[in-house]
């Protein structure tokens, strides 16, 4: 807050207010929040790490198997980190009341959950960008492919997309750990073939017109859902 | 009251027409033999349960923009009979796969469509049991309900391409399209008609149940 004045929302009202800047308080908050307490991006980090490993030694993966296999671990394992940083996303607030502060701030619902969205989003690439090498490492495959980071970017939206929804949903049902996956995989199971699909696509060497169309595929999702999941957020936040 | 056993009357009359129809009426099919009969319950299944999760996007649309309970119940209530259909369908699928294709189970786009519905659909159903009582579980599913809805287009594109990618034999031969007999078309209609009062009969019991259950806990909330 620049101006100075007694009461922050009446200072808010009496701007104009952009539609972008409520989406970048809450995003700040989150990643300022994740600065201090680090309970995303680290455990997140390690868990996609060790499901790399575990995948390891239960599928053997022999030099001429690696190209079959990779894709399929790799996506395992992020899918199953996303599924963590989304069950932090909406229980992080749901811990201190911070979903009724965020109900209370005078601005659309779309933009609060476009807010949370994009930092669902964030963390989990952060986490992904920081594995993608690891796991080239691993895997002995090429690494500076532009193809596989695309690939991730375009995925890990989609996943916050639906997964940001389902988590404001699933903390506040009962069995909500186990409920979440539930709703999300599903969902999400266009996504999960695309990009494995592309990845594959990726590791094999195939021109980027050979897999465009599972791009194209999780773009459409993309858009689709943050539209969808924009306007019926108001009622999955409820009065 | 009497519309309702009037329904469930015809559809068992007609169920029987049915059997009576694919037993001893119908002409073999010649290329895929006699597993070919259980079509006539497979496939008005099939339509009856897309029909239904038709009905709960409907239902969840109504719910979301006129706060009406009863659109609510009706999306409930078609959801719960188009999971039982989708589950009944896949088990014939399967039935009828065996002998003729060799395996139980394909990941065809068809099939793997049909297996996401069940999850997206079961996921409806959980959601309605563990979100808490009234308004909010009712908004819960609706949202569910539509994000669904809008993702089996995409799961069956995806799982389309998915296959041009893994091509898999099928053992045996596929259904001619367009081979259809006129006994053929007149067994599946009566097949698709009894299929579909029994729709109508199952989901008017099931809305007027699920109406009497939010009155019940309405009652029980408001004597605390």
């Amino acid at each position: 807050m620049t101006e100075k004045t007694d009461n922050p929302v009446r200072a808010y009202s009496s701007r104009t207010p952009s539609w972008w800047a409520p989406i970048l308080a809450i995003l700040w908050k989150d990643v300022l929040l994740e600065s201090r307490t680090r309970e995303m991006v680290m455990p997140i980090l390690v868990f996609s790490f060790l499901v790399i490993v575990v995948f390891n030694f239960v599928i053997d993966p022999k030099p001429a198997l690696v190209t079959a296999v990779a894709p399929g671990v790799l996506w395992v394992a992020f899918t199953f980190a996303g599924m963590l940083g989304l069950n932090r996303t909406f229980s992080m607030e749901k811990e201190h009341g911070g979903i009724e502060g965020l109900m209370m701030c005078p601005v659309g619902r779309d933009l609060i959950y476009l807010g949370k969205m994009l930092g669902t989003f964030f963390f989990i690439l952060v986490v992904e960008l920081i594995m993608l090498p690891v796991f080239a490492a691993i895997f002995n495959l090429p690494l500076f492919e532009p193809g596989l980071w695309l690939i991730t970017v375009l995925a890990t939206f989609g996943f916050a997309t639906v997964g940001a929804t389902f988590s404001a949903m699933a903390v506040n049902t009962r069995a909500r750990e186990i409920l979440l996956p539930i709703l999300f995989f599903p969902i999400a199971v266009p996504v999960i073939i695309a990009a494995t699909e592309a990845t594959r696509a990726v590791l094999a060497g195939d021109s980027f017109g050979d897999y465009s169309r599972w791009l194209q595929l999780m773009a459409g999702f993309d858009v689709v859902f943050v539209v969808i999941a924009a306007l019926t957020f108001d009622f999955v936040l409820g009065e | 009251m009497t519309g309702r056993l009037t329904l469930l009357g015809s559809s068992g009359v007609l169920m029987m027409l049915l059997l009576a129809l694919i037993f001893l009426w119908v002409p073999t099919d010649i290329v895929l033999g006699i597993s070919q009969r259980i079509f006539y319950f497979h496939v008005p299944m099939a339509l009856v349960a897309f029909l239904a999760f038709g009905v709960v996007v409907v239902g969840s649309i109504g719910y979301l923009w006129k706060k009406s309970e009863r659109m609510d119940a009706l999306a409930y209530a078609a959801a719960e009979i188009g999971v039982l259909f989708t589950t009944l369908m896949l088990i014939t699928g399967m039935l009828w796969a065996k002998p003729v294709w060799g395996v139980w189970w394909t990941w065809s786009p068809q099939l793997t469509t049909s297996l996401i519905l069940w999850f997206i659909y079961t996921a409806y159903l959980m959601i309605r049991s563990y979100a808490p009582q009234g308004d909010q579980g009712a908004r819960y599913g609706a949202v569910m309900g539509i994000i669904g809805f809008v993702d089996v287009p995409i799961v069956y594109m995806a799982a389309k391409w998915w296959r041009d990618v893994h091509p898999e034999a099928v053992v045996g031969p596929l259904a001619d399209e367009g081979s259809l007999e006129s006994k053929m078309v007149i067994a599946f209609l009566v097949g698709l008609l009894a299929f579909t009062t029994l729709f109508a009969y199952l989901l008017m019991e099931r809305y007027t149940l699920r109406r009497q259950e939010s009155l019940v806990e309405r009652l029980r909330y408001s004597h605390v």
